[in-house]
């Protein structure tokens, strides 16, 4: 056996393990929904903990036959990384049936094993790797990290440069390429046998290259709109953003406006379709010389700030297909700005299609800008008459799959705030969303915005707002000023021609809907009800969360009250099913499976490891083992989820600051691991780790207290820079975050070596379970709360540190 | 061996067993009678729980017995049939739903049909609530998007022997000029928007119903009224009974 460990095989299995987490994440997300895609991904990452108790089992076994298993390990992970996911999407898993079939969770269940299997075998080949080559523990494990963080990065170029289902394979032949290094490095005799069993796996994974389409569930936007004969799609574009799908309709045309008046009698110009990730559709106008063909763009309620103001310059977040730009533009803006965060479909409407939408980017006065809108406000003074957000969520990094679920900073607090900051005096934010029965997000929105002017300072916020709707839109205009009586008669008429109701408007006495009517005048005595000074007994007498979302807790769409679950559980079957927030009752699931499941999977193997320690002087307390790598486990991803959220406010760009912390992270996790094996010669590990937990702590609770002060001072610093800045920032950190780990595995490895993979095994258990937790936490708490809770984690663990104790 | 009267008495019972069980199935007339009962009892008791919100108590019993009668079974794919008469929706392929039970009952009640009403139905899926509308109103005009659905369900409807059903393949978005305007229209395909052409053919006095959702949920039911004097009013109404705020507010 050569006595260097194979630190490149570990290190391109672990990054090739991660990329291929980020990878499914994405896939599930095109052809699921990304909720249960989160779900799936989260549990199946129990691979880890599963290799843990099957390892400890077996050991002597395994251990006997390090080589063949280490190397059976990284090619079976090329193998089963393809075929495990092939597998999956064939299994018919419709999410919205899951309260009523229970077939559904049997095949949730199936998904997620196939899934596990990939993640079982890297966290095989690794653990293996510790236990067969103990005296460097440190060492293996600071080339595990490093390759991670490699492959976080990593995948995120290749999804640029290839689509998602082919990435897939690029994993696979990195599985291979593992198998290939890991013989050289292993000093292989029989290399011929390699070569044949390379080739063997290289032919099975080109067969299944041809079999490679992504099955979208039949329910999604795209496949359903593809059952219309004379649809089809005409190209696909993919990046870490979205898969798009362009699509065109020979036939039946796409008529895609929502949120048009009852009372108009317009219809929309010819389009063409945009979707993303199978859904979320929007449309590239066809342009026409007949400027009144475009009338149909002022029958919706998003019009409204149009007629009350002639805006000299207006800001659109999220461009889409050009919609809103259009609509500007049909209303004579001279300066239209538009943000765009998606850069491929930047290049779809202002190149690709401009033809067909008469050179809407080229137009004079248009310019539209790449990036996300909170970067770009804070990078430039300019004010805006008007500032549209029109039937827009986030893009969050989830649907990238890095350990999001649903934050949104778009519609926080503070971003509100950065809006009303770039205003013109005079000027309207206009935030345009879909009404949902009964009324969640609206009311959540208004009370966001009341509270946003009171930190404007403006503590008479009710003459700044304004509320309209139709039975499928509503508009939120704050002013920047107040709105005076002829606006307000401006937005009665407006309204009354369009059958929409006016739901709040200064001055005007709550009146019942007109033209869209509902049971109770929910928006009437809701609005009024957040204005008045029973507003925070109104919100706790709601049944859904409409406590405004911060930055810290960026939850927006978060609406579930644990209060009221037991009776919308009770009306599903009579017609309450859409009453559940599947996003949050899907993370409760998570956390619950994970933590059931890692019971099993920690305590199963206590039954054989006494058996396996046979007669040893030393002991370690397994007590102390089970807490101690618990409790680093949490801890080290609380803070690592909730710095990468953290700096996103600096950072802003959703995706490339996740890629950038989450690299930093691990790869300066890796060479703090390595640097504890360095001075584990000079000083004991007890005194390195102590160092190392104070140093966690008082960088921790430094970042909590000074980090939302810098992003400040910062904000307008060139992107540059602030990379560099938040590199800076969290090496010191990661790099201290990075020793508790293999300081404990390698006193495990001198002294009670048995328990190396049990060790392993619970720490994958407990980032999954971490996972999931901290955003529950998050969703409650905030995520400065998390990283205080990991800060004292990491103080405790010193408490528990399993040193070996000597048997009697 | 001699038959003893004991032996009569044991055996009498059974054999009378097994006639019964074998005969059972030829006294019934549709073994999918009692299912179909249960369901409609299911739908009844869920009304009589909601009244709060519908305003009633319960629904137009015409519409009940529609529901009754129409073979929902012969509407559902053969992997699905066993759950036909479960008060949930199906899917029927070509990634469309047949509705839940209770939500087809509310929305039809919703349409206030009278036996001589003509009703226009876009998105006819399996179906199934054209069928319903067939027992109720005089004439139904049903229009599909996609073709081998509406093809399937045409077949289906004349088998039945609904005569006063007439389905056609192609875009509703126009609604059905030839026969318009008409009483009632129920709109269960999506749309982005409800098509002006439709809120045209709708007669003063007459209702449109629109499920609002994703295929397997319906978050709320919107019905359009034309008002005698042109004018259009809508009302959205939850299929729940949901209050979304305690105490006095």
């Amino acid at each position: 056996m050569p006595q260097r460990p194979p630190y490149l095989s570990v290190a391109l299995i672990s990054g090739a393990a991660l990329a291929y987490e980020i990878l499914l994440m994405r896939l599930f997300s095109i052809i699921q929904w990304h909720h249960f895609s989160y779900m799936i991904i989260g549990l199946a990452l129990l691979g880890y903990g599963f290799s843990g108790t099957v390892i400890s089992v077996f050991q002597r076994w395994l251990q006997a036959h390090f080589t063949f298993v280490y190397l059976a390990c990284l090619l079976l992970f090329g193998l089963t990384s393809v075929t495990s996911f092939m597998l999956a999407q064939a299994i018919p898993f419709n999410a919205e049936m899951i309260l009523w079939d229970s077939h559904q969770l049997v095949y949730l269940l199936l998904i997620f094993l196939l899934l596990s299997l990939p993640f079982f075998f890297a966290a095989t080949a690794i653990c293996l790797a510790f236990m067969q080559y103990r005296g460097q523990v440190s060492r293996i494990y600071a080339w595990d990290l490093a390759g991670a963080g490699m492959g976080s990065l990593a995948v995120i170029g290749l999804l640029f440069a290839v689509f998602p289902q082919y990435a897939l394979l690029v994993i696979a032949v990195l599985g291979l390429l593992a198998f290939l290094v890991a013989s050289m490095e292993l000093r292989l005799k029989q290399l011929k046998v390699t070569l044949v069993v390379l080739g063997a796996a290289s032919m099975l994974l080109a067969l299944a290259a041809a079999n490679l389409d992504l099955q979208l569930s039949p329910y999604k936007g795209l496949p359903q709109t593809l059952r219309i004969s004379g649809t089809e799609v005409i190209e696909q574009d993919s990046s870490p953003f979205g898969l798009i799908s362009i699509v065109d309709s020979k036939t039946i045309p796409f008529r895609y406006a929502p949120g048009l008046s009852l009372a108009s009698t317009e219809e929309p110009l010819p389009q063409v379709g945009i979707f993303t990730d199978g859904d979320n559709m929007t449309v590239i106008t066809k342009a026409v010389d007949d400027q009144s063909k475009l009338t149909y763009m002022d029958q919706v309620t998003s019009a409204l700030p149009y007629h009350l103001v002639d805006p000299a310059s207006v800001l659109i977040v999220g461009a889409g297909g050009g919609t809103d730009i259009l609509q500007a533009l049909y209303h004579s803006t001279p300066v239209i700005d538009a943000v765009e965060l998606n850069p491929q479909l930047i290049d779809i409407v202002g190149h690709r299609y401009s033809d067909f939408n008469g050179a809407l980017y080229q137009r004079h006065g248009v310019n539209v800008h790449a990036g996300d809108v909170r970067g770009f406000l804070s990078r430039n003074q300019k004010k805006y008459d008007l500032i549209q957000l029109s039937l827009m969520d986030a893009f969050n990094a989830s649907a990238s799959g890095l350990y999001a679920l649903n934050e949104d900073y778009l519609y926080t607090v503070e971003a509100l705030q950065l809006y009303l900051d770039h205003l013109t005096p005079g000027g309207y934010l206009a935030l345009t969303r879909w009404v949902k029965m009964p009324p969640r997000d609206t009311l959540k929105l208004f009370a966001t915005a009341i509270d946003a002017l009171k930190l404007q300072g403006v503590e008479n916020s009710s003459d700044r707002l304004a509320l309209i709707r139709s039975w499928q839109t509503s508009t939120l205009l704050i002013r920047n000023g107040a709105i005076k009586n002829d606006a307000v008669e401006k937005i009665s008429k407006f309204s009354e021609s369009r059958s929409f109701d006016v739901a709040y408007a200064p001055g005007m006495p709550p009146s019942k809907d007109s033209y869209n009517q509902l049971p109770q005048p929910w928006f009437q005595t809701g609005t009024a009800a957040l204005l008045s000074d029973a507003r925070d007994q109104y919100i706790d007498d709601y049944k859904f969360d409409l406590k405004p979302a911060i930055d810290d807790r960026p939850y927006f769409h978060h609406f579930t009250k644990w209060t009221s679950l037991p009776e919308i559980f009770r009306l599903r079957d009579r017609g309450g099913m859409s009453l559940i927030e599947w996003g949050y009752i899907v993370l409760v699931m998570t956390l619950l499976v994970a933590a059931a499941l890692s019971v099993v999977l920690i305590t199963l193997p206590l039954r054989f490891l006494p058996r396996l320690s046979g007669e040893a002087k030393v002991t370690v307390s397994k007590t102390r083992v089970i807490l101690y790598f618990l409790l680093i486990g949490v801890a080290f991803l609380f803070m690592e989820i909730a710095f990468m959220q953290k700096f996103i406010l600096f950072l802003h760009h959703p995706l490339y600051s996740f890629a950038v912390t989450l690299t930093a992270f691990l790869v300066f996790a890796g060479l703090g691991s390595n640097l504890s094996a360095n001075w584990s010669r000079r000083y004991s590990r007890r005194t390195i780790l102590k160092g190392s937990l104070a140093g966690i702590v008082i960088i921790g609770l430094s970042y909590l207290l000074l980090l939302d002060e810098l992003f400040v001072w910062l904000s307008s610093t060139p992107i540059f820079y602030k990379i560099l800045l938040t590199i800076l920032l969290v090496s010191p950190l990661a790099l201290l975050m990075g020793m508790p780990f293999p300081l404990a595995l390698s006193s495990l490895a001198e002294n009670a070596q048995v328990l190396i993979p049990w060790a392993w095994g619970i720490n994958g258990c407990a980032s999954v379970i971490s996972a999931s937790l901290a955003t529950l936490l998050a969703i409650h708490i905030g995520f400065s709360a998390v990283i205080f809770i990991a800060v004292l984690l990491y103080a405790s663990v010193l408490f528990v540190y399993p040193s070996p104790e000597r048997t009697i | 061996m001699k038959l003893l009267p004991a032996h009569i008495e044991l055996l009498a019972p059974l054999l009378m067993a097994v006639f019964a069980a074998v005969s059972v199935p030829s006294l019934a007339d549709d073994p999918t009678e009692s299912a179909r009962m249960e369901l409609i009892r299911i739908i009844e008791e869920d009304v009589r729980q909601t009244s709060l919100e519908l305003n009633k108590a319960e629904l137009d019993p015409r519409v009940m017995k529609a529901l009754a009668r129409v073979p929902r079974h012969k509407f559902v794919p053969l992997e699905e049939k066993t759950y036909a008469y479960e008060n949930r929706p199906l899917p029927i392929g070509h990634g469309q739903t047949i509705s839940q039970p209770y939500i087809v009952a509310i929305m039809t009640d919703m349409l206030n049909l009278k036996p001589d009403s003509k009703v226009l139905e876009l998105g006819t899926g399996s179906g199934y609530q054209a069928a319903i509308l067939g027992e109720l109103a005089g004439e139904v005009y049903t229009i599909e998007i996609v073709e081998p659905l509406g093809l399937l369900a045409k077949d289906r409807l004349q088998q039945l022997g609904y005569k006063n059903v007439i389905t056609k393949v192609g875009d509703g978005y126009y609604g059905w000029e030839e026969h318009a305007p008409f009483d009632a229209i129920i709109v269960t395909a999506a749309a982005s928007h409800i098509p002006p052409p439709l809120i045209k053919q709708l007669k003063p006095g007459g209702r449109m119903v629109i499920p609002v959702g994703s295929r397997f949920m319906t978050q709320q039911l919107l019905t359009v009224d034309k008002r005698a004097d042109n004018k259009v009013v809508s009302r959205q109404v939850m299929p729940v009974v949901f209050v979304p705020v305690t105490g006095r507010h």
